[in-house]
């Protein structure tokens, strides 16, 4: 047996990264307990933190890629220890230094992301075709409110549902508001999650130069992605815009009197707290509230909510890589929410729209249960 | 050695200073060079003497000022050497001894905040200097201070009748000295008396403890207030008052035997306090057959009389007519010279953990739960029950409930780990269980408590290294049904393990009472980070406060355990009995001073006192002006910092000595 030695240039590296939390972790396995990987398959986190504070992460281990940023670690952790960034840094140690190859689905989005602007590579030109049919107007100097699509529902044929009911909501709440097309670029919080600052770093500055050059200081946003890092991680790189997300900004409007609830939709529905909407910036009561101002509506919520939520395996990047069946977090989800007698599940981020959509389906579930943005539900209800 | 006598600057002036640089070994001589310092020293104004030497706290170092005082008419000394915290008192009492008064010394830090935090020798010998020009500059404003001394009240109020507070007051009244132990529940005890058995050595803790509240209750030197609770404390170090207030029992203490007939016969019941919830006991009770003393009280939370204004069982069946519903709380006086607060600790609640399942999976309970469960006067008479009455075969129990986590308490709580190994021993013992601890680190410090750990181990208990993730409900498979499932990765496996048991203990933190800012408040106390009272130095003063005549005992200062806890008390009882012994208390004389004729009466002084010092009045004058209790003031100079008319200094920090330091800091 080879015995091993601490390798301080590998523990430096990971540190440089910005992963130095791993040096307040006390090796209480915690986070491994609360890994909602240990659900379906085994994913020792501790370990992978103890390898980094020794410089012997085994780079080449295909456990470096599987943390969704769910954040449910560190909401528990004793220590406060920020195990985000430390999976963070040491997938960049490979994205960036190159210690080991990135796997190819991560290294063909990323190569998409830095060429074209957004993961699916598609033209920048055609951003904003999804709005022709909504009368939405481009984003000028004095327009009050950016909406900040996100690429999923800006490109994805299947998910646009989304953008375009958010559209019709606020062109009915008379709202004035735009949005800017070819000019907006991926917000980069996955990519980031994913090891790649520089891309991250690009893609934050061009977005923060065609907001400010635009004169926009108010965003809306349908993605708790978009979210976090417009919100938290901009305002470092010199980008201070007010960001909402659509469930605190449809909340508004019912309350202001501006949207009218009208029509019924005598349905049980379940709400799936989005990681990042949730857990990282705490935002759980806005979308319920919506939920509720729905006439007839009844919410039901699933075993772990809240705080305890249980994530759709989106984040972190994971929305890029396949994950076997058997290994979804969506499928245990959904059966969740399926056994809780649900039968809408409401969602709030295009990331878990795209996973519990592929559940449904994948599934066999479509004449059970249905998977709706919260903004579709408003615009059903109006 | 170096010395540097200037002959001019012994007719220069009458101030005659007497400068010594001290070397500290090479702790200051390493960095900064003393002999130069020394010798620019000698050139300041007024300097007689200017020597440096290796060890001035040494006698020979010591000796040296004693004889240039002497010989060379000193009547101002400077040593420039460490932090006053050190050997500020030590050069003080040299002066004093070569008749000197001790206010006329001055020190300068050159080694803390000079040679320690600097590399460069030129620079800290320049600073060195600056900090000494500084230091002369200012003795030459110091004035002879007048040292004051109060007699000192040979009684104690002890507050908190636990096992700390108990040791404390039998200790002091041993020595024939009056004692006043306030405890607020109905019978002294505090939560020693709810454990089961003690660690390491598995003593009986009621048997240990009940002859000591019986000597409490029955000592002539003790006046034991309980059920009582202190509402008002003034006064200092030697003479505080004290006001107590002295609830309601609704229960004549004088009249009362203790026969026990009124809870026989009361129809009420609450939750019992001293079972932690498992059992009930009645509206009027004694917490416990041994309580001390032995006289109940009606809980009007309870009872029915209270409620509905109908009942009156008790009052029916008394013998002796004790039961007296007008009873009102009453308020006592007390003189005191010193206080013993001995306060003790809060159980944490771990229902705020929510995925530990307390408060929603029955037989998921406490550390202090599972003492009542096993101890022979506890609800089940000592048996190990599930809530169903079952025989648990398999018990987890859990580490660090609170403790160690900075969601909830970052400290280490101490005595946890030792007692989940006795819980570990007591289920072994009396179910033959399987157990599993699971654990983050075993702390297992004290005497005979090695021993424990390897003795537990040894008896087949399960060791799982990991912190609890989750403990369910929820089965998975055959062997988890009908069984709570604690979660965890067993971090030396590196593996998620799932352990079925019938009963979770949870080894919950020590916390900080809920009314500790309360109480720090009234006796002018501080409290750390962690909500514990601070002691005065954590090292080497732990049982005094920053309040003169008040000290701490227990759990009060943070989580220990009994051994710990008795020694603290004993300490604290030592330190008041060196108080009464000496009879003298020596006051401050640094102290807030008033000039009468510049005073306007405002009161802001009075307003901002922490130690209420001020106080606004009509004296000799006809308009009102402030005066200082010089016994209570600390010198702090709040009051001088606020006094719109610079009517206030404090005594050896008048402007002109802060001012002259100033100056001489800005020369270069």
């Amino acid at each position: 047996m080879q015995a091993l030695t601490p390798y301080k240039d590998a523990i430096d590296i990971v540190k440089e990264a910005g992963g130095e939390a791993f040096e307040q972790c006390y090796q209480c396995g915690l986070c491994s307990g609360t890994c909602p990987w240990n659900l379906v398959t085994s994913f020792i986190v501790r370990r992978l933190i103890h390898q980094a504070q020794l410089g012997l992460v085994d780079f080449e281990d295909d456990d470096l890629w599987l943390c969704a940023t769910c954040g449910a670690c560190v909401a528990r952790c004793p220590r406060g220890v920020e195990i985000i960034d430390i999976m963070r840094a040491m997938r960049n140690v490979v994205a960036e230094v190159g210690a080991a190859k990135v796997p190819d689905s991560l290294r063909i989005t990323a190569k998409n992301i830095a060429s074209a602007g957004n993961p699916q590579g598609e033209a920048r030109e055609i951003r904003g075709n999804w709005a022709e049919e909504s009368k939405v107007k481009t984003f000028t100097e004095g327009t009050e409110l950016l909406y900040f699509s996100c690429c999923v529902p800006a490109y994805d044929p299947k998910v646009r549902r989304i953008a375009q009911a958010t559209a019709g909501i606020l062109n009915k709440a008379g709202v004035d508001f735009g949005i800017l097309g070819a000019k907006e670029s991926c917000c980069g919080e996955s990519i980031r999650k994913a090891g790649n600052e520089s891309i991250f770093q690009s893609l934050a500055n061009s977005n923060i130069q065609a907001f400010t050059e635009s004169g926009v200081s108010k965003v809306l946003v349908s993605s708790p992605h978009c979210y976090h890092t417009f919100k938290n991680e901009y305002p470092a790189l010199g980008g201070n815009f007010e960001v909402v997300h659509t469930a605190q900004y449809l909340l508004e409007l019912i309350r202001d009197q501006k949207l009218k609830l009208t029509k019924e939709l005598n349905k049980k529905v379940a709400y799936q707290d989005p990681c990042y909407l949730g857990r990282h910036n705490g935002i759980y009561d806005e979308p319920r509230e919506v939920l509720r101002s729905i006439p007839g509506l009844e919410l039901i919520e699933l075993p772990d909510s809240r705080e305890e939520s249980i994530c759709c395996g989106g984040g972190g990047g994971r929305i890029w890589i396949e994950t076997k069946k058997g290994e979804r977090f969506s499928d245990l989800r959904l059966e969740q929410a399926i056994e809780a007698g649900a039968e809408i599940l409401a969602v709030a981020c295009p990331y878990c729209m795209l996973n519990f959509d592929d559940s449904v389906l994948t599934m066999d579930k479509g004449e059970i249960i249905e998977i709706r943005d919260i903004s579709e539900l408003v615009w059903g209800a109006i | 050695m170096g010395g540097n006598i200037t002959a001019e600057a012994l007719d220069r002036d009458e101030r005659r200073i007497g400068v010594y640089i001290c070397h500290c070994g090479l702790n200051i001589a390493d960095t900064v060079d003393v002999e130069a310092v020394a010798n620019y020293a000698g050139t300041l104004n007024s300097v007689a003497v200017a020597r440096d030497y290796r060890f001035m706290c040494s006698d020979p170092g010591q000796d040296l000022i004693k004889n240039d005082i002497k010989e060379l008419n000193l009547n101002r000394v400077v040593v420039a050497s460490c932090s006053p915290r050190m050997h500020e008192p030590t050069f003080r009492k040299a002066c004093e001894a070569a008749s000197l008064n001790p206010y006329l010394f001055e020190m300068a830090n050159i080694r803390e905040d000079c040679s320690w935090v600097h590399d460069d020798r030129e620079v800290a010998t320049q600073k060195a200097k600056a900090l000494v020009r500084a230091a002369v500059a200012r003795v030459y404003y110091n004035d002879p201070l007048e040292i004051k001394e109060i007699p000192f009240n040979p009684d104690t109020l002890v507050v908190g009748g636990g096992i700390a507070g108990i040791q404390a007051a039998l200790e002091i009244a041993d020595s024939e000295h009056k004692v006043y132990l306030v405890e607020r529940d109905p019978s002294i005890g505090g939560h020693m008396i709810q454990l089961d058995k003690t660690f390491p050595t598995l003593d009986c803790s009621q048997c240990i403890l009940t002859p000591k509240m019986a000597a409490v209750g029955a000592h002539p030197y003790i006046e034991l207030l309980s059920y009582s609770e202190v509402e008002e404390v003034s006064g200092f170090v030697g003479a505080f008052k004290v006001k107590v207030r002295k609830k309601a029992r609704y229960v004549d203490e004088d009249k009362c035997t203790g026969c026990g007939l009124c809870q026989e016969k009361c129809p009420w019941t609450a939750d019992s306090e001293y079972d932690v919830g498992l059992s009930k006991r009645k509206a009027i009770y004694t917490p416990f057959a041994q309580a001390i003393p032995n006289v109940p009280v009606i809980d009007r939370d309870s009872c029915a009389y209270f409620l509905k204004g109908k009942c009156r069982a008790c009052e029916k069946f008394c013998e002796t007519g004790a039961i007296d519903f007008e009873q009102v709380d009453q308020f006592i006086e007390l003189e005191v010279g010193a206080i013993i607060l001995a306060t003790g600790y809060d159980a944490f609640d771990p229902s705020t953990i929510s995925q530990y399942g307390y408060g929603i999976y029955d037989n998921v309970i406490t550390g202090l739960q599972f003492e009542r469960l096993s101890a022979a006067t506890g609800p089940t008479g000592g048996e190990i029950r599930l809530k169903d009455g079952r025989k648990p075969e398999s018990v987890a129990i859990i580490h660090c409930v609170g403790s160690r986590d900075q969601n909830y308490h970052e400290y280490c709580s101490r005595v946890c780990c030792m007692y989940g190994l006795k819980v570990a021993h007591i289920v072994k013992d009396k179910t033959n269980a399987d157990v599993y601890e699971m654990y983050i680190d075993m702390r297992c410090f004290g005497e005979g408590y090695e021993e424990f750990y390897k003795r537990v181990s040894e008896e087949g208990v399960n060791f799982i290294r990991g912190k609890v993730a989750k403990v369910t409900d929820k089965a998975v498979s055959e062997e988890e049904e009908g069984k709570l499932v604690v979660i965890c990765e067993d971090t030396l496996l590196g593996s998620i393990i799932r352990v079925p048991v019938d009963m979770v203990v949870l080894c919950i933190a020590l916390e900080a009472r809920s009314d500790a800012e309360e109480v720090a408040r009234k006796f002018i106390i501080s409290r750390r980070a962690d909500g514990f009272f601070l002691e005065r130095h954590v090292k080497l003063d732990p049982v005094a406060t920053p309040s003169d005549g008040v000290l701490i005992a227990g759990c009060c200062q943070g989580p220990k355990d009994i051994p710990d806890t008795v020694v603290q008390a004993s300490a604290a009882a030592a330190r008041v009995l060196a108080m009464i012994s000496k009879g003298r208390v020596t006051l401050e004389a640094s102290v807030s001073h008033v000039n009468e004729d510049l005073c306007i009466g405002c009161g802001r002084c009075e307003e901002l006192c922490e130690f209420h010092a001020p106080k606004v009045g009509i004296y000799e004058k006809p308009m009102p002006v402030s005066r200082v209790n010089e016994a209570l003031c600390k010198g702090c100079g709040a009051c001088a910092v606020a006094c719109p008319t610079g009517a206030i200094s404090i005594k050896h920090f008048k402007p002109e000595q802060i001012l002259a330091m100033v100056d001489a800091l800005a020369e270069t």
